[in-house]
């Protein structure tokens, strides 16, 4: 059984199509890259996977586990093992980073039914993916995102990702903003991830970032749905060709 | 303007004529009385006609006048100990007042610090003590005022001594015991001499099985040249319970006064507060919270009187409301001719968490001076969709990622407070108020 089902998804944004039939599907420990040129409704994706609200359905399926993902809380996506590196992360002033952690993962703990972490079990489990991020403690006082950098907000998603040990990871535009010394860092967060038990949807107008996160399969997405799939070589293929003929195609 | 005689007119003469014998003072303080009944009398309960209180219209919320609270018995100080235990500060001076009389057994009066005086108003009353020059006089014709001046029975004056630290806060805290109907009015008195420092707490708290009642209290703060008072005050009045209060603070060179006020509890509630600058470089924080559900309603007024140059003033105040309730933020800042360099600033903000509440902001500077740094914002919305998105993406449930906004939205008004352990207290009252919610 695939990690991740999409088949033929038909999602609106205010009497909008967006997603008009979009399938794919994702193993187990596979890392599948979805490129594509701005508005094609890759961050529309990600947000339907995660639960946001104000998209409507409007037909096919998603399966997580086996399990229709679509009928659940964005908390309780999250509690099985979806997580998604926002584009776009937010600031929340006066809330503390660490606070926010930690009440995050003991969330997750107990909607699956495990005990809470102690206190400074939890400490020094940050204190370790912090370090190994490059992420100062005096970060984690502050409050969520509050003041960071660009590159330090991205961070701070991928120390959330290896906290939280999700099954299935999806970055979206990771590389935004970030210079080379940032995406490297971010990127090697993420490696340090890859395993057999957890898949990434790495999400990515540029092939850049895949020199960083090599996937196993890339699919092309123009105007709300894939239009083609292959191997890491596509890619490359892409940066060459540009989206023009995908779009063109896709009208 | 006509005054229309209305049923509470009659209720509040009532209870004055009845409890006129047994309320303390002859001679200066029973003349005082008396001229500030009339006072009262001349403009009845305030109404939405009365600038003031045009938002809390007493007419229409409070409709009745209760005869004043008897002296507690042996049962209502026994319920009011046990309340006392459930809301305990550790490490506090606790004075308490039960019903609007100050009990003494329930107190801790032990080892004062030298410098520090703890006297009940009815005793210095009763001395025929009027309350004369060393207390700010209330600045204020106000209708409520008058009331509580008319008929207090009891509190606490406490005059902590010049150059003194106190170690330890006090607490002064209010119980409601009463199991007949009844009003409760009371006044204190806390004067910080030069270069003093001291902590107040204020509770406010009903004890088991008591009926509805009516709080009425008053407050005078002066704090002299260079002293420091910080004041917390928890409002967690019974749900049912009407609670009219009025703070007066006088200001003298370098004092700091850093106050945090809360309200939780209380049907109808409303905190006036008088702040007045009489001296040079006084610096003032008056921050405040309303949390409210149901059918609350809860008025917080402030008046900020900028009379003399090179003071600073801060008011972070903060609303968050569910069900029908309905919060008030009146702030006035008041710049005269001669307060050049004031630095006064003033911003509140309402969080509504259902659509059927409301809150009325009004913030206003009246400045004649020219050189002055003055400011006030007013914001009201909805919890942030995508801030609760992003937390629910990360697995809180949705209760509980709003808890979390929330505890965030008020700590802007709660961090002022200096105290550790106080603000936890602080803190922790908005976690109650959360899980009472959820
Ligand atoms: N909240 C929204 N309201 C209206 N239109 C939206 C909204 N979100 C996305 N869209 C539209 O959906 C399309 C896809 O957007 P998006 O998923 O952000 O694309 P991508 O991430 O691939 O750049 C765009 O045309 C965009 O304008
Ligand atoms: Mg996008």
């Amino acid at each position: 059984m695939a990690l991740l089902e999409v088949k033929n998804l038909q999602v609106r944004v205010e009497e909008r199509e967006i997603l008009h039939g979009l399938t794919l599907t994702v193993e187990e420990g596979q890392v599948h890259a979805i490129m594509g040129p701005n508005g094609s409704g890759k961050s529309t994706l990600s947000h339907v996977i995660a639960g946001k609200p104000g998209y409507e359905v409007t037909g096919g399926e998603i399966l997580f586990k086996g399990e229709d993902l679509l009928a659940m809380e964005p908390e309780e996506r999250a509690a099985k093992g979806v997580f998604l590196a926002f584009q776009y992360p937010v600031e929340i002033p006066g809330v503390a980073t660490m606070t926010f952690l930690r009440t995050a993962l003991n969330a997750q703990r107990k909607a699956r039914g495990e005990g809470e972490f102690s206190t400074p079990e939890f400490l020094k489990k940050v204190r370790e993916v912090a370090g190994s991020l490059g992420i100062p403690q005096e970060m984690l006082k502050r409050g969520v995102n509050v003041g960071f950098s660009g590159g330090e907000k991205k961070r701070n998603e991928v120390l959330q990702m290896a906290l939280f040990q999700p099954s299935l990871c999806i970055l979206d535009e990771m590389d935004s903003g970030l210079d080379i010394d940032a995406l490297r860092v971010a990127s090697e967060g993420v490696n340090a991830l890859r395993s057999p038990q957890r898949s990434m949807v790495v999400i990515t107008h540029y092939q850049r970032l895949l020199d960083y996160i090599v996937p196993d399969v890339v699919h092309v997405m123009a105007k709300g749905r894939v239009v083609k799939s292959g191997g890491k070589e596509l890619a490359l293929e892409l940066e060459a060709t540009g989206y023009a003929q995908y779009t063109e195609a896709a009208a | 303007m006509t005054v229309v005689a209305t049923k509470t007119d009659g209720q509040a003469a009532s209870a004055f004529q009845a409890a006129r014998s047994r309320l303390p003072g002859a001679a200066a303080v029973a003349e005082q009385r008396q001229a500030a009944f009339d006072n009262y009398t001349r403009q009845g309960l305030p109404h939405r006609r009365v600038e003031d209180w045009k938002y809390t219209d007493l007419r229409v919320l409070m409709r009745e006048v209760l005869p004043l609270a008897a002296a507690p018995d042996h049962a209502h100080l026994a319920r009011a100990a046990d309340a006392l235990q459930l809301h305990a500060i550790d490490g506090v001076r606790r004075l308490v007042l039960v019903d609007g009389v100050f009990v003494a057994d329930l107190s801790d009066l032990a080892e004062l610090e030298p410098g520090l005086s703890i006297r009940p108003l009815r005793e210095v009353l009763e001395a025929g003590e009027a309350l004369d020059d060393r207390w700010p006089a209330p600045d204020t014709a106000d209708a409520m005022v008058a009331f509580n001046a008319a008929l207090m029975t009891d509190g606490v004056v406490i005059e902590v001594g010049a150059d003194i630290t106190l170690q330890r806060p006090l607490q002064i805290v209010h119980v409601a015991a009463a199991t007949e109907p009844a009003s409760i009015v009371t006044r204190s008195l806390l004067r910080v001499g030069q270069n003093a420092t001291a902590t107040l707490v204020e509770s406010f708290v009903a004890a088991d099985g008591s009926t509805r009642y009516q709080l009425h209290d008053a407050l005078h703060v002066t704090i002299a040249e260079g002293g420091r008072l910080d004041h917390l005050r928890l409002n967690e009045d019974a749900i049912d319970a009407f609670h009219i209060a009025s703070l007066f603070a006088s200001l003298h060179g370098q004092a700091r006064y850093n106050a945090c006020a809360l309200t939780t509890g209380g049907g109808v509630s409303r905190y006036q507060g008088f702040v007045r600058f009489n001296g040079d470089g006084a610096e003032v924080t008056a921050n405040g919270v309303n949390l409210l559900n149901g059918t609350q309603h809860a008025d917080t007024t402030l008046f900020l009187d900028h009379a003399v140059p090179h003071c600073v003033s801060r008011e972070v105040f903060r609303a968050v409301l569910d069900g029908r309730a309905h919060s008030v933020f009146q702030g006035r800042i008041m710049v005269r001719p001669h307060a050049q360099k004031t630095d006064a600033k003033m911003m509140t903000r309402a969080l509504l968490l259902s659509d059927e509440a409301e809150a009325d902001n009004k913030p206003e500077l009246e400045i004649f001076a020219d050189d002055v740094t003055c400011g006030h914002g007013a914001t009201t919305g909805a919890l942030d969709d995508t801030l609760l998105f992003y937390l629910r993406a990360r697995g809180l449930p949705e209760k509980e990622a709003q808890a979390l906004l929330i505890q965030a939205f008020i700590g802007e008004a709660i961090e002022s407070i200096v105290d550790d352990q106080l603000r936890a207290l602080a803190i922790a009252v908005g976690e109650r108020w959360l899980e009472a919610r959820a």
